[in-house]
């Protein structure tokens, strides 16, 4: 009795597995509708080998102005405005763009004695879309990657909420969607979509504005306020508007000391 | 063997249930953590690790720490604990299964998960640290459950095993060591960016999880006919002393680094956790227990005489997994996230949601260990081993051990 | 033959065998299937949204059947690979986006996307982040 009852087992165990081998060969055998031919960078879409941005802080340094950038930016993302009874940020609050103080923004210990109106200036902090960032090393998933055009992009398809980004960002540009963001949404862009809680989201150098031969809200924003307020261009091309700039000012990075080749550079 | 489990006293159901309870209570939190997101938690964007990965830190140490006893038996044939080696292996399952547990709980999309699976990605620590805790749940599943039924059977162990036991044992190593890789090579994060993280970390292991280990022996003993021998215990309490002193060897050496170069960013979270940043003193009292039991633990383990008292033995090793516990289940993460990469402090405290989540995670640990462990000592029960005596074991060995040991 | 405990096994077996089978005989006295009908957008709403000819990106055989593929290969080609122009078999080009090309045309999530979903009980979790045209604010 025990061997046939083996024996059998085996031989059900070894149909099945075949089955199971047999039916997706069937599946694909049997075809379907044909469909286009594919994907293609949209036309009219602005290039780079590697994107960058100058910030020039003799023209963009107030609070207000820099709440106008933000507000460009977040309104156009559907970026949630996160507060609490009385109305004030909270600590688990989503940014992508938003402003600082000195010592907030240049780490680094630079001077002990900065000068004062320097001192007193607010500086826009946004994602730097490093050149070597630690955010993308890390990501278990690749849910945040390097595009070729230099841009660090989320896809939050992919994203598994680990925080393992926002642990690795030196310059803590990163949000997590700790809760459902779409209470706290009071204008909505329909052309773009929301996040879902529990995801991470930072500045994307408005991939989706640069896909239709626009620039980033933000950079549009500023040379509003103030002509010449912002750069945004190919870092690898000498003679982009931010090479130019580059060239022209004195300008700083964020903690450059942590190795990472941030993209966004403040002309003091 | 696992029938076994389901043959107990009164006392022992009262615990499974009292487990079960907990573990029903913490998944009704966890539910609505779900629901509602991690904003049930006091983690913020500043801090945006917490609880749930510091005890993550903590226990794959405990995991790691059976290789402190499955080392000197197979490699160097230390007889005394031959019947404690399960213990450890055992304790390991449980522990990998709770750090595994606290990451599900830590992540915003638990549900995508296996997109660490589907999209393998090597430049990543996390996913090298789930396929080193994933390995290591099954080694030690597979050797423990194969050598305790093979025991039970007055069978030789089989020869592959040997293979598996030496390979779990260079894979404790590597568990640590990965985990510590997580914290040190991130650039943004001063107070984890240092070589020593992974030394610390798995002295630090080396102590506190054979102390526990030895904590559950004691309770094993009492509740059971299982006694793991006076000589063995004397033994790991050893370890645990060398262990722990270079855990606090270590900590002095991160010390002096920080204060004698002057270089701030060394420097600042070492304030925040002794006097304090920016007038946020939360973790002081917590940190100055961690150093003032640290130095008692060391002063009842170092000297033979305090160390082998069999009162005061497990006082001190209570003390060093308290002790060991703040370290890493409470300083070592919030710590690595102040000061924030603005240089400012935002607090962070658990919630008490994090904290009944947590409880669900450590019940479900204990009910494996609960089941495991008496499985265990039943087994040993009926091999007659341990009854009595200094040495566990009959007084002759039988030839499959004699055969086995050599 | 003599069936050691018989009883149990029998029982057991007759309980299994109707929770196994519990759809089937528990449907049986409700209203026969029907065949969802997702409200399709006219020519006029087509051409008010920007679009010259009144065809969905492919056809509605290739939809009903591969729709779902289709999103998951233009979600990354989008996203991921940066590319977000779409030519079809009749050789139109769209822009890969599910809020500015789909649902320009598909309006209304209740009328068109659900009808079929409900229908087979799935729940993609699409409208998580991309916002339906209509509808939005009665969810919140």
């Amino acid at each position: 009795m025990k061997r046939t009852r083996r024996s059998f087992l085996k031989f059900a165990g070894a149909t099945a597995a075949a089955g199971l081998c047999f039916s997706p060969a069937l599946s694909i055998a049997s075809g379907s509708p044909g469909h286009g031919s594919g994907p293609k960078v949209t036309e009219g879409s602005k290039h780079a080998q590697r994107w960058a941005m100058v910030i020039d802080t003799n023209k963009i340094n107030t609070k207000e102005q820099i709440l106008e950038l933000e507000k460009a930016c977040h309104v156009w993302h559907n970026v949630p405005h996160i507060v609490d009874e009385e109305g004030n940020p909270t600590k688990q609050e989503l940014k992508w763009i938003w402003g600082g103080h000195f010592h907030e923004v240049f780490t680094e210990k630079h001077n002990n004695f900065p000068a004062e109106e320097i001192e007193n200036r607010e500086y826009p902090l946004l994602c730097n879309h490093c050149e070597n960032p630690p955010c993308v090393r890390v990501c278990p998933t690749k849910a945040t990657y390097q595009r070729p055009d230099g841009i660090v992009a989320m896809d939050y398809h992919r994203c598994i909420g680990c925080r393992y980004c926002m642990a690795g960002c030196p310059f803590g540009a990163r949000s997590f969607n700790f809760m459902d963001p779409r209470p706290y949404l009071h204008e909505l862009n329909k052309d773009f979509p929301t996040r879902t809680r529990g995801v991470v989201e930072k500045c994307n150098f408005c991939v989706d504005r640069l896909a239709q031969g626009l620039r980033p809200a933000c950079v549009e924003k500023a040379n509003e306020i103030a002509p010449g307020a912002m750069f945004f261009g190919d870092l690898l091309q000498e003679d982009s508007e931010v090479r130019q700039a580059l060239r022209e000012h004195f300008t700083i990075r964020r903690k450059p000391s942590a190795g990472t080749e941030p993209g966004v550079y403040y002309i003091i | 063997m696992l029938e076994r489990a389901l043959k107990g006293g009164p006392k022992y159901w009262a615990w499974i249930l009292f487990l079960l309870a907990v573990i029903g209570a913490g998944g009704g939190v966890w539910i609505w953590q779900l629901m509602e997101g991690l904003t049930l938690t006091d983690m913020s964007r500043d801090v945006s690790w917490g609880f749930y990965i510091a005890q993550l830190t903590y226990l794959v140490g405990v995991a790691a720490s059976g290789v402190m006893i499955v080392l000197p038996y197979y490699f160097h044939h230390y007889k005394k604990y031959k019947h404690l080696v399960i213990f450890g292996e055992f304790l390991a399952i449980a522990a990998c299964l709770m750090c595994m547990l606290f990451v599900v709980v830590d992540l915003g999309q638990p549900q995508r998960m296996l997109n660490i699976v589907f999209h393998p990605t090597p430049n990543s620590i996390l996913f090298w640290d789930m396929i080193v805790l994933n390995g290591y749940l099954f080694l030690n599943l597979i050797i423990g459950w194969t050598c305790l039924g093979t025991d039970l059977r007055n069978q030789p162990h089989p020869k592959w095993i040997k293979g598996l036991v030496y390979l779990s044992i260079v894979w404790a190593f590597s568990i640590h060591t990965v985990t510590a890789f997580l914290y040190q090579g991130l650039p943004g994060r001063h107070f984890w960016l240092t070589a020593i993280l992974a030394a610390r970390f798995l002295a630090s292991a080396f102590c506190a999880g054979p102390a526990i280990l030895l904590l559950l022996l004691q309770v094993v003993k009492k509740v059971t006919s299982f006694d793991p021998g006076w000589e063995a215990t004397k033994n790991i309490a050893r370890t645990i002393a060398y262990a722990m002193c270079a855990n606090v060897f270590f900590f002095l050496l991160e010390i002096f680094t920080a204060f004698y170069s002057g270089i701030p960013g060394h420097q600042h979270t070492l304030e925040f956790f002794f006097v304090g940043l920016d007038g946020n003193t939360t973790l002081v009292p917590w940190m100055w227990t961690f150093a003032i039991g640290a130095v008692v633990s060391l002063a009842l383990l170092i000297p033979p005489k305090l160390r082998e008292n069999k009162t005061i033995l497990p006082i001190a090793l209570i003390i060093l997994v308290i002790a060991t516990w703040i370290d890493k289940g409470l300083g070592l993460l919030i710590g690595g996230f102040t000061p924030n990469p603005f240089e400012g402090v935002t607090s962070y405290w658990p919630s008490w949601q994090e904290l009944a989540i947590s409880a669900m995670v450590f019940a479900i640990g204990g009910l494996v260990i609960t089941v495991l462990f008496k499985v265990a000592t039943s087994v040993k029960q009926e091999l007659e081993v341990s009854q009595k005596g200094d040495v566990p074991g009959p007084v002759e060995e039988k030839p499959s051990e004699a055969a086995e040991a050599a | 033959m003599k069936f050691h405990y018989g009883m149990p096994i029998f029982a057991g077996l007759i309980i299994f065998l109707g929770l196994v089978t519990f759809p089937l005989w528990f449907n049986a006295p409700s209203e026969a299937y029907k065949d969802p009908e997702p409200k399709l957008p006219t020519e006029a709403e087509v051409k008010a949204a920007g679009f010259d000819t009144f065809a969905c990106v492919e056809s509605t055989q290739f939809m009903r059947e591969k729709h779902m593929q289709l999103l998951d290969e233009w979600r990354d080609w989008a996203l991921r690979d940066g590319k977000r122009s779409y030519t079809n078999a009749q050789g139109q080009t769209f822009e890969i986006s599910l809020q500015k090309t789909c649902m320009k045309c598909h309006t209304s999530k209740k009328e068109f996307c659900d009808k079929c979903h409900e229908a087979t009980a799935v729940t993609p979790y699409c409208w998580d982040c991309h916002i339906e045209p209509e509808g939005y604010n009665e969810t919140h």
